[in-house]
């Protein structure tokens, strides 16, 4: 076992700790946005889109199947952060009077 | 890799954790987004810097990807966020196999263990993720039936495609570059990704796609182990965590086990004993008009309105707000219950009300609202029923029995808006029905509402 392998493994493992404690904190209210939050997170797999595309001199398979992996990345970074964008917008507090009535057409 | 490549990618991983600290108050929630997503840019850049070769097919990917991605984001509706999380979950998780296949056949055949393991567990994860979640778009959206497809010896079936897949993998460690074998593998990860989730009710759908957030949040931190690329791997583990945290919690909430979820086929067509019996006692069931109701809401001091899934499915919680402001104009004390699993997913009974206008500080969590029902004169449960199924906490015998609930029954009186008798998706008759306190109106969610809208204006 490398030593690289051995502080990859760490970083793993410290990771998994500090996102249970932050998650944990989380209250229900927030779980949807959250679980589409985390979602457009596990987007960052994009990188590893760009790292193998990128670094390919050759073979058409290879590029073929990076690409079509760089689409699906995009779209679940894009995707991702616009939609819980969308939610957590609509998580206003007591709203201010005046608004009331303005906004529904808004929405509608 | 310069210094300042790998600073970035720290920077980025601070971000992440950052956005999710955030995330804790409704408050700074959508500072944490974005937080979040300047902490993906700065990856992104940081990435850029390191590409060498085939610009033009990357430009062209994340073009497509953004128009796809951007016009999903702006379209979807509020009820279908659950579906769409599934889809994005299932790309991400597809984008983690396609990377590793291609790793594979590029170099990474002829590595060793230390590279081949995550090579291979974030192709097999990542393709059961993509699977998966297509199959719980497709049971969301009602493109396929939501009920649980099931056939003998389904368990056993899936039993051998995963271990044929885990023999694969260990043929692969042991000898060289194999590719047709390595296809192969990411196939059966295919097929298993949707055996696995087929046997699974719509209703569950949720607890399925955190799971699968959870298996692409580890594929994308195995990638991480290939490339040797830190920030991969502490995403990967945050949404790792993240996913199987909630997960727990949604079972939970469920008064059910993971393993319960996951492989018994729950909410299908079994009548349990308690349904039976009750029916055949024949209590009286006393349904009302709008009329009815609406003196009822009109005079009460203190309402709680109960919203479950048949709010959601008549999308009627635009509905429910006008009646909750036209009572609140009245003098009636307005408060929502949310049940941690309302809606079609935990929190998203939270969204759909804040899309209609509904101010946070007027939900309340069942904790909460629980000691409150004792002295709330109305309890108005619109399209909700197991969540508020009284027989969880007194019918040893009844399959949802141990479920936490909004005890209604505790208010004085209970009304109930549903489509009909029909039982709801644990199969389970429901004695609140039968409660003499208890008045049923009868009729599509957002119908009856707004006929209580009407009347409520009439008195």
């Amino acid at each position: 076992m490398s030593a690289q392998l051995l502080t990859n493994v760490t970083i793993l493992v410290l990771a998994a700790f500090v996102g249970f404690e932050v998650i944990s904190k989380v209250p229900t209210t927030l779980h949807t946005p959250l679980m589409s939050g985390t979602n457009a997170i596990h987007g960052i797999v994009i990188v590893g889109g760009l790292l193998t595309v990128g670094a390919l001199a050759g073979g058409w398979v290879g590029v073929v199947l990076g690409t079509v992996a760089v689409i699906f990345g995009t779209i679940n970074v894009v995707g991702g952060f616009l939609v819980t964008d969308r939610m957590l917008e609509m998580f206003k507090g007591r709203r201010p009077p005046p608004a009331q009535s303005a906004d529904p057409s808004k929405k509608a | 890799m310069s210094v300042w490549i790998t600073l970035a990618y720290l920077l980025a991983a601070v971000c992440f954790i950052l956005g999710l600290r955030f995330l804790s108050s409704p408050r700074t929630a959508r500072r944490g987004n974005v937080i979040a997503a300047v902490g993906m840019g700065v990856a992104l850049l940081a990435t850029a810097l390191q590409v060498t070769h085939n610009w033009p097919y990357i430009i062209l990917g994340v073009v497509i990807g953004s128009v796809v991605g951007v016009a999903g984001a702006r379209m979807v509706k509020m009820t279908a966020i659950p579906q769409m999380v599934a889809l994005f979950n299932g790309v991400g998780g597809g984008a983690a196999a396609l990377i590793s296949t291609a790793d594979y056949l590029n170099s990474a055949g002829g590595q060793g263990p230390s590279v081949l393991i995550p090579v291979v567990f974030s192709a097999v994860v990542g393709s059961i993720s993509f699977a998966g979640s297509m199959v719980a778009f497709l049971k969301l959206q009602e493109w396929m039936t939501g009920q649980p497809i099931t056939y003998p010896g389904q368990q056993i079936v899936n039993g051998v495609i995963a271990l044929g897949i885990v023999g694969i993998a260990v043929y692969l460690m042991t000898t060289g570059s194999l590719p047709a074998f390595f296809v192969v593998m990411v196939i059966l990860g295919l097929v298993l990704g949707v055996a696995f989730v087929l046997p699974i009710g719509g209703a569950d759908m949720p607890v399925v796609i955190s799971l699968l957030n959870a298996f692409t949040g580890l594929a994308a931190a195995a990638t991480g182990f290939v490339l040797g690329n830190t920030v991969l791997i502490v995403a990967g583990a945050l949404v790792g965590a993240s996913g199987t945290l909630l997960t727990l919690l949604m079972s939970r909430a469920m008064g059910r086990s993971i393993g319960n979820v996951l492989f018994s086929a729950f909410g299908s067509a079994r009548a349990g004993g308690a349904a039976l019996a009750l029916g055949a006692e024949g209590g009286t069931v006393r349904s009302g008009s709008a009329d009815d109701v609406a003196v009822l809401l009109a005079y009460a001091r203190s309402v709680v309105i109960v919203p479950g899934y048949g709010l959601a499915v008549a999308q009627a919680q635009h509905a429910v707000r006008e009646l909750a402001d036209l009572l609140e104009k009245r003098g009636v004390e307005v408060k929502y219950a949310i049940h941690p699993v309302a809606g079609r997913m935990p929190g998203h009974m939270n969204v759909l009300l804040a899309e209609a206008n509904v101010p946070y500080e007027q939900l309340y969590e069942m904790e909460r609202i629980n000691p409150e029902l004792e002295r709330t004169d109305v309890a108005l449960v619109v399209g909700a029923n197991d969540t508020t199924n009284p027989a969880a906490k007194e019918t040893p015998s009844s399959p949802i029995y141990g479920m936490p609930i909004i005890e209604v029954d505790h208010a004085a009186n209970v009304v109930v808006l549903k489509r009909s008798m029909a039982a709801g998706f644990a199969g389970v008759d429901n004695p609140l029905y039968y409660n003499p306190k208890t008045t049923m109106l009868f009729g599509d969610a957002k119908k009856s509402l707004t006929d209580l809208v009407n009347a409520v204006k009439n008195v």
